[in-house]
């Protein structure tokens, strides 16, 4: 199965997971946000498939380019 | 025993009642929709104060001197500059420089946004000139209007303190309303100017590393270039990049953070509620306010009409194509116009995140507007 990596896109704190290990999801639906420069930034997922990987919790710091989650499609 | 009391019911104007809703009506944005609530509150209650009759709180002797409270906040703060021009202060403060040094080319699209402020004075000029018993526009009030092209509050109310002292009230309001409606203004303007495929051009996210020595010498070399080439810019360029350098350098945290914070904060309430009160029905309702207000909006669509043409022209010569919304972020509303852009690039393309793209041509916009206003005061004055 190919693999999709979702990336941070910018730098900030993750505030809530949307989806849990196993999930089905379709492409755009939302899987986390991080508030970066006083925004809630949603991050979504780009293409149908299962969360087969979630490597950050709520709460934590992540830089840019840290690999967040796992997709599988 | 009440008759030498004077209330004043009595004194109310349909104007003053009409006015009386206009500040409801702003409150309620702010309150309400949550719309700029920092400035569109104090704003509002300034309308609602100062049209209430007999309050005198704009009130002036016969020699010019203020008498009333906010008629000394509005000679002190808004008439000699000094609100607006250290409101710079606190912006350079709360800006990051970082999105426009890794890609400088976005500089172009900041200025490229600027092309409504120039089409709004000239549109503003011929209808002075073809109303001229209606409308009393000439060419220092054609720039002042035109600055709300900039969708930048404080540059305007400063440019227009500067040139047509007469209508700051309106120029502030419909600055400060229409950078508020960025949300709704801009999105249909994009659509209307960009195809599907192009909205969902995927831009990197990563924009190189800027190091910290760089961030250090911008605002330092970028207010030296821009005041030696625009010396009116100074007052607004200035303040905007010590603020700036206040962050930068590292040393000066607890000014950054007063400048940034506690100072804007009160700035901002001086110069909310000295706006609201200049809007009387006798200095506001007239019929040129009118016109200035549908101006604003001309102003608005066309600087993001041209920021988005200048970012496809631009792909005509890049390698990596960017996406051409980013350029309606030219306009100065920082960070609305950002976060429009970056709605719709995530919606056209979920794997696009182009709020820091934008970032670059938003905060150029902030420099372009204010060194036009440089401009327009270097010349017209």
């Amino acid at each position: 199965m190919a693999q999709e990596i979702i990336e941070a896109p910018i730098t900030g704190t993750v505030i809530s997971i949307e989806v849990g290990l196993g999930d089905k999801v379709a492409e755009g639906d939302v899987l986390l946000y991080i508030e970066s420069m006083k925004m809630e930034n949603p991050i979504l997922a780009p293409v149908d498939g299962t969360v087969t990987e979630i490597n950050i919790a709520a709460e934590q710091v992540v830089e840019t380019g840290v690999h967040l989650m796992t997709i599988e499609y | 025993m009440f008759g030498l009391y004077e209330s004043a019911f009595g004194a109310l104007t349909w104007g003053n009642l009409v006015m009386l809703l206009i500040g409801g009506l702003l409150i309620y944005l702010g309150i309400a929709r949550k719309m700029e609530p920092l400035l569109l509150v104090p704003i509002g209650f300034g309308v609602l104060l100062i049209n209430l009759p007999l309050g005198g709180l704009m009130e002036v002797g016969a020699d010019g001197e203020p008498i009333g409270l906010l008629a000394w906040v509005f000679r002190g703060g808004i008439t000699t500059e000094l609100i607006p021009a250290f409101i710079f202060l606190g912006l350079g403060a709360m800006t990051d420089f970082g999105p426009l040094i890794a890609d400088p080319k976005t500089l172009i699209l900041g200025a490229g946004a600027q092309f409504g402020v120039f089409f709004a004075l000239i549109i503003a000029l011929l209808l002075g000139s073809a109303f001229p018993d209606f409308l009393d526009i000439g060419i220092e009030e054609a720039a002042a209007i035109g600055i709300i092209g900039g969708a930048d509050g404080p540059t305007a109310i400063f440019t227009a303190s500067e040139l047509a002292p007469n209508l700051i009230g309106v120029i502030a309001v419909s600055a400060y309303t229409y950078m508020a409606l960025v949300p709704i203004i801009l999105p249909p303007v994009i659509r209307l100017m960009t195809s599907k495929e192009e909205r969902a051009i995927y831009m990197k996210p990563q924009l190189r590393n800027v190091s910290k020595r760089e961030k250090l010498f911008f605002p330092i070399i970028g207010a030296a270039v821009i005041i030696l080439l625009v010396p009116r810019s100074a007052p607004l360029i200035g303040m905007f990049m010590f603020g700036n350098l206040l962050v930068v350098s590292g040393v000066t945290e607890r000014l950054a953070e007063t400048a940034a914070n506690a100072f804007m904060n009160i700035l901002t309430i001086l110069l909310g509620l000295s706006i609201g009160a200049f809007m009387s029905a006798e200095n506001f309702l007239q019929g040129e306010s009118l016109v200035i207000l549908g101006l604003g909006v001309v102003a608005f669509v066309t600087s993001a009409t041209a920021g988005v043409l200048l970012a496809k022209l631009m792909n005509l010569f890049v390698k990596e194509k960017i996406n051409p919304m980013i350029g309606a972020a030219g306009l100065s509303a920082v960070p609305m116009a950002s976060r429009v852009v970056q709605r719709m690039g995530q919606q056209a393309n979920p794997r696009n995140f182009l709020l820091m793209h934008a970032m670059g041509p938003n905060v150029a916009g902030v420099i372009g507007t204010a060194t036009a206003a440089g401009v327009f005061l270097g010349i017209l004055e």
